[in-house]
């Protein structure tokens, strides 16, 4: 039976997607065991220790914790906005997942015959789609604030909301080192320039700027003022509950793994292993793994930024920063007649 | 079979924009803008230019928009506050309304523009990519507007402050 190609694309393409959404919800199940395991032990602590406990890690944990979280009443503020308030939580989630299109997962291959790409498009925006979709992000945040009629969710949105704009700019301009170096917006092109070196090589200040920005726009500690829980009781998440605050915090995690995937991508090789040492999609997991230890790390050991720090650092440390770094990576390459 | 996809983005954007118009809470107001962006984006990538359709979802709906609903949310307008305070704006709104309309239905109906072709056809930029097409007329055809509104910008942005910090 012949199909015809664009059918054949559509159904590759759909696979595809339900794979790494699939792949990312398991992630995040697990990301939840993970770091209750790293904050404990961070604070001398055991941690959870009872559900389907294998050897003294309770394996079950999260399916307990997610059968937990559908039995729990979905609570509705009485004066909130009915529409706005529902689709928040699946906007943050949305955009959580849509960033992971353009992320190549593995090198091509041939799969009985069929030439398999491991990636769900190669477009060749592909690092202004990635900041496109990550702007979009704040919405899911905002507007849960807003449809919420709390006034504590409404200062974590407008909190959010400057400091995601804020950091976005950083965010943005420290890439721009790594596509200079390597001529492309494609992140296919650009994990595949890396396959002996590492761009973190040629941009160790923009990798830094990077990480900084991204740990802001995913909201953690130090920077997690838009939920601050001293002051705002949990922000913009204040009044939901049972699956929707499922949600927020799914796509909380998922913003994690992103910014962790496109900082292996842009910074560390993606799927190249060190001195191209056998490639694969182990690497990249390795590599995400890293970056949200380290996230995690940091949570359970620096305080929160006060709100005018937080303010300060990034336009006037962050930002003149990636400004620099751009200005000698262009300096360099004009040197060195690239 | 191409036109579907069209057919649906081309949809969404009149119905979001007759949401921004017809709706009256602001904020859903900024939602169905925020709607209309979007689906002008999937417009752009099917017309061949994604360097146009990113910069579009990042600036206008991740950007400004965004600071539209800030503004909203710190005024916090009442929702049944309806519009036209000014007496004299109905009328003229929809003088200038039938105006427009007319306008564009001439333009359509003569084909007056003239097809305009740049060395830029679309097997040219799939070729050579959007965005490097998008710089490549910006530094050189362009340089000089381009340079001067990147002045006017700086101009705005110094006034800005200016004017912020003359409360203090």
């Amino acid at each position: 039976m012949i199909l015809d190609p664009m059918v054949v694309t559509l159904i590759e393409a759909l696979v595809k997607t339900i794979v790494v959404i699939v792949a990312l919800l398991t992630a995040f199940a697990y990301l939840t065991l993970v770091e209750r395991y790293v904050v404990a032990k961070i604070q001398s602590r055991i941690g959870p220790n009872r559900v389907g406990a294998i050897g003294g890690i309770a394996l079950l944990q999260p399916i307990a914790d997610a059968i937990k979280m559908i039995f729990k009443e979905d609570f509705w503020p009485a004066q909130a906005d009915k529409i706005v308030y529902t689709i928040a939580p699946g906007i943050a989630v949305g955009t959580a997942l849509l960033a992971w299109a353009v992320i190549p997962l593995n090198p091509s291959m041939e799969i009985f015959g069929y030439h398999v790409d491991f990636y769900i498009a190669n477009v060749n925006i592909a690092v202004l789609y990635l900041l496109a979709i990550s702007s979009l992000g704040v919405y899911g945040i905002v507007l849960g604030g807003w449809g919420s009629n709390n006034k504590y969710s409404m200062l974590g949105a407008l909190r959010s909301t400057a400091q995601m704009i804020s950091y976005e700019v950083s965010l943005g301009l420290a890439l721009v080192g790594v596509l200079m170096i390597s001529g492309s917006l494609s992140l296919v092109d650009i994990v595949q320039k890396q396959s002996f070196i590492w761009n973190i090589v040629w941009q160790p200040l923009g990798f830094i700027i990077y990480f900084i920005a991204a740990v802001a726009e995913v909201n953690r500690l130090p920077f997690d003022l838009p939920e601050a829980e001293t002051e705002l009781v949990a922000g913009y998440q204040t009044e939901y509950s049972s699956l929707k605050f499922a949600l927020f915090y799914m796509a909380e995690y998922i913003n994690m793994l992103t910014v962790s995937a496109i900082a292996s991508t842009m910074f560390l090789g993606g799927y190249q292993g060190l001195f191209g040492i056998l490639p694969g999609v182990h690497w990249l997991i390795l590599k995400i793994m890293f970056f949200i230890f380290v996230m995690m790390w940091m949570r359970g050991t620096l305080p929160r930024f006060r709100y005018d720090q937080l303010m300060g650092f990034g336009w006037k440390v962050l930002l003149p920063l990636a400004l620099a770094n751009i200005f000698i990576t262009a300096i360099v390459m004009v040197v060195l007649g690239k | 079979m191409e036109l579907i996809p069209f057919d649906f983005l081309a949809g969404l954007a009149v119905i979001a924009a007759l949401g921004v118009v017809v709706l009256r809470n602001p904020v859903y107001c900024a939602l169905c803008l925020a709607g209309v962006f979007v689906a002008l984006a999937g417009l752009y990538v099917l017309l061949s230019a994604p360097f146009l359709a990113a910069a579009q979802v990042m600036i206008y709906a991740g950007a400004i928009l965004i600071l539209f609903v800030f503004v909203i949310m710190l005024l916090s307008p009442r929702v049944d506050q309806g519009a036209g305070t000014l007496k004299w704006q109905r009328p003229l709104a929809i003088v200038f309304g039938f105006a427009l309309i007319a306008e564009l239905v001439l333009v359509v109906a003569l084909a007056v523009l003239p097809s305009a072709r740049g060395p830029y056809t679309p097997e040219r930029i799939a070729q050579i990519g959007s965005t490097q097409a998008v710089g490549a007329s910006l530094f050189t055809d362009f340089l000089l507007p381009f340079e001067i509104t990147s002045l006017l910008l700086l101009v705005a942005i110094v006034g800005v402050i200016v004017l912020a910090k003359k409360r203090q």
